[in-house]
């Protein structure tokens, strides 16, 4: 058991130091939100005067949209890392090994939680110093990242599972920018869903995306409602375990 | 350590790929066993079902039927022990390419819970013995093909397995490659007394260093013994004939067939064989038959037998000629 928990921890640091080896990843996966912020901020500004919405400043409303949207999109590419293990050899080197497959999985996962958490962190930085306000306070700043956390892992683990189920790059890349912008668009990540076709507040209401961005920006908010917070983290922590059951399930089902 | 039944021993494995509509039988009965410390070779076309036997000995793929031991440990019932006992070279390379050298070989000691500082000196020990020092703090993508072949092994011997499995190991090196690889490989086993199971699709390679050789074709083992053993068995010499165009050969074989002396033909391009009881007595018959049919001949040798032509008395078929119908 200890030699479990020692191989996810020392298959986590193996994904760090990979990424830690290429900056231009870094790079880019930082400067994804900036755009994302400065574009939407500037594209959308006045949505916030359009009666219903709610007023107040736009840039407040969208950081935790771009924070969770952020977090939906690294973690969609997870796969990719199984892919590539399994082209490169890696993977049987791996299964060769006494590590337990909970621990391939648990490691994916870990490294998908830290990159998230230092991702989010960030965004919410930027987010600050382009004006957003967080009137929720330390408290609601971790809530958000700890949804960012929650809607990433369960992202990544049916990522994982696809990956595992149809190890093609061109399969996964289709997957992921089928579902990640739909659900990203049917949620109120960018606008309010008071001021979207029914239809779409209807979906929304299903959809984990919106959960993790209403959750965050209810908890970055002024008094923060931590009933409805509570119970969206809770709805994300039940897709996260079906998710994380899927690809367990793909990763027994790949091994024949 | 002393294992009677052997370090490895498979026990008619089966095992069906695909769908009732496409089944591809890749093993179909398949049985050996290899003696403890020594090198054993896994002769076979691609196709023939080496990759899916090393698999299950390995515990990466489950037979649909039959038994298998490592280091006298049951594969099916006990995979986390054999895993402990074994270290593995695949096809593919496995090394991590964003990770150095000496960062691939303390993970995989890692893995196996070695200590740090034992670890320590077993990557340098290591890295030295596989003439790697000087590269070790460079990433692995950095490599060339032979060094990352090296690094595999190496890699795969960090723990000291009992049983190294190297499946297809000099696929992709050129010939000094390949015979560096290989020296190590013997080495090994006279050295540190680890059995060494290797699948090769390369005859020369099986005969000059495996001590017992197996061939594989389609599925099952059709010979077993030492390479020396295995000739003899087929008592009889190989004629030789060069002819002067790929088209002729069909032809040619036509005509051997007619030969009362020939026993089997085989052809490969421009290049026929014909096995005779004693070459240099049926040469001329062969040679009258040929000129019968109007077949140019350009060049004709007769040889004592080699392991291509213990192929072709197992398996009916030339080994390359195996090879080209092989399905993957």
């Amino acid at each position: 058991m200890s030699l479990t928990r020692q191989s996810w921890a020392l298959l986590t640091g193996r994904y760090l130091r990979q990424l830690y080896r290429q900056p231009a990843v870094i790079g880019i996966t930082l400067t994804q939100p900036v755009i994302w912020l400065l574009l939407f901020g500037a594209l959308f500004k006045k949505v916030a005067e359009i009666p219903g919405f709610g007023g107040g400043n736009y840039i407040t409303y969208l950081t935790p949209g771009v924070v969770i949207m952020t977090a939906l999109f690294s973690s969609s590419w997870s796969g990719m890392s199984y892919i590539e293990d399994m082209d490169t050899g890696v993977m049987d080197r791996f299964l060769a090994a006494p590590v337990s497959r909970g621990a391939l999985i648990t490691a994916s996962l870990a490294y998908q939680a830290i990159t998230t958490l230092v991702q989010s962190a960030i965004i919410i930085a930027i987010g600050w110093g382009t004006g957003a306000g967080f009137p929720g306070g330390a408290g609601g700043i971790a809530a958000l990242i700890g949804v960012s956390v929650l809607i990433a892992l369960a992202m990544a683990g049916l990522s994982n599972a696809l990956a595992l189920v149809s190890p093609s790059r061109e399969t996964l890349i289709g997957a992921s920018t089928t579902l990640v912008l739909p659900l990203t668009f049917l949620s109120g990540a960018f606008l309010s869903l008071k001021i979207v076709p029914g239809w779409i507040a209807g979906i929304a209401r299903f959809n984990p995306v919106n959960w993790a961005a209403s959750a965050g920006r209810i908890a970055v908010g002024g008094s923060p409602a931590w009933g409805t917070v509570a119970s969206y983290a809770g709805f994300l922590a039940i897709a996260l375990v079906a998710t994380a059951l899927l690809s367990t399930r793909a990763f027994r089902a790949s091994q024949s | 350590m002393n294992e009677p039944a052997g370090a490895v021993q498979a026990c008619e494995l089966r095992k069906t790929y695909g769908s009732k509509a496409g089944e591809v039988r890749a093993l179909d009965g398949l049985s050996f066993s290899v003696a403890t410390g020594s090198v054993f070779a896994l002769l076979g076309p691609n196709g023939a079902g080496k990759t899916t036997t090393v698999r299950i000995l390995t515990t990466l793929s489950r037979p649909d039927g039959g038994r298998a031991t490592v280091a006298g440990i049951d594969v099916l019932k006990r995979p986390g022990r054999v895993r402990s006992a074994i270290g593995v070279v695949s096809q593919h390379s496995g090394a991590v390419g964003l990770l150095t050298g000496y960062e691939n070989l303390t993970l995989q000691g890692r893995m196996y819970g070695m200590p740090r500082r034992e670890l320590r000196s077993r990557a340098a020990e290591l890295l030295d013995q596989f003439g790697l020092a000087d590269a070790a703090g460079r990433q692995a993508r950095t490599y060339s093909g032979g060094m990352r072949r090296r690094l595999d092994v190496a890699t795969a011997l960090v723990h000291r397995p009992a049983v190294l499995f190297l499946d297809e190991p000099t696929t992709g090196l050129d010939p000094e490659g390949r015979a560096e690889l290989w020296e190590m490989l013997t080495g090994l086993s006279s050295g540190a007394g680890t059995t060494i199971l290797v699948t090769t699709h390369y005859l020369d390679e099986a005969d000059k260093f495996a001590a017992r050789v197996a061939i594989v074709d389609r599925g099952r083992i059709v010979a077993e013994g030492t390479s020396d053993e295995l000739k003899a068995q087929l008592r009889g010499d190989s004629v030789v004939l060069e002819l002067a165009g790929t088209t002729e050969a069909g032809r040619a074989e036509k005509a051997l067939a007619q030969v009362p002396q020939v026993r089997q033909t085989s052809s490969d391009g421009a290049v026929v064989r014909a096995r005779v009881a004693d070459g240099p007595r049926a040469l001329p018959a062969v040679l009258a038959g040929l000129e019968t049919a109007g077949v140019p001949v350009l060049s004709v040798t007769v040889a004592r037998p080699s392991l291509d032509d213990v192929y072709l008395h197992h398996a009916g078929r030339s080994f390359r000629q195996a090879e080209g119908s092989a399905v993957a």
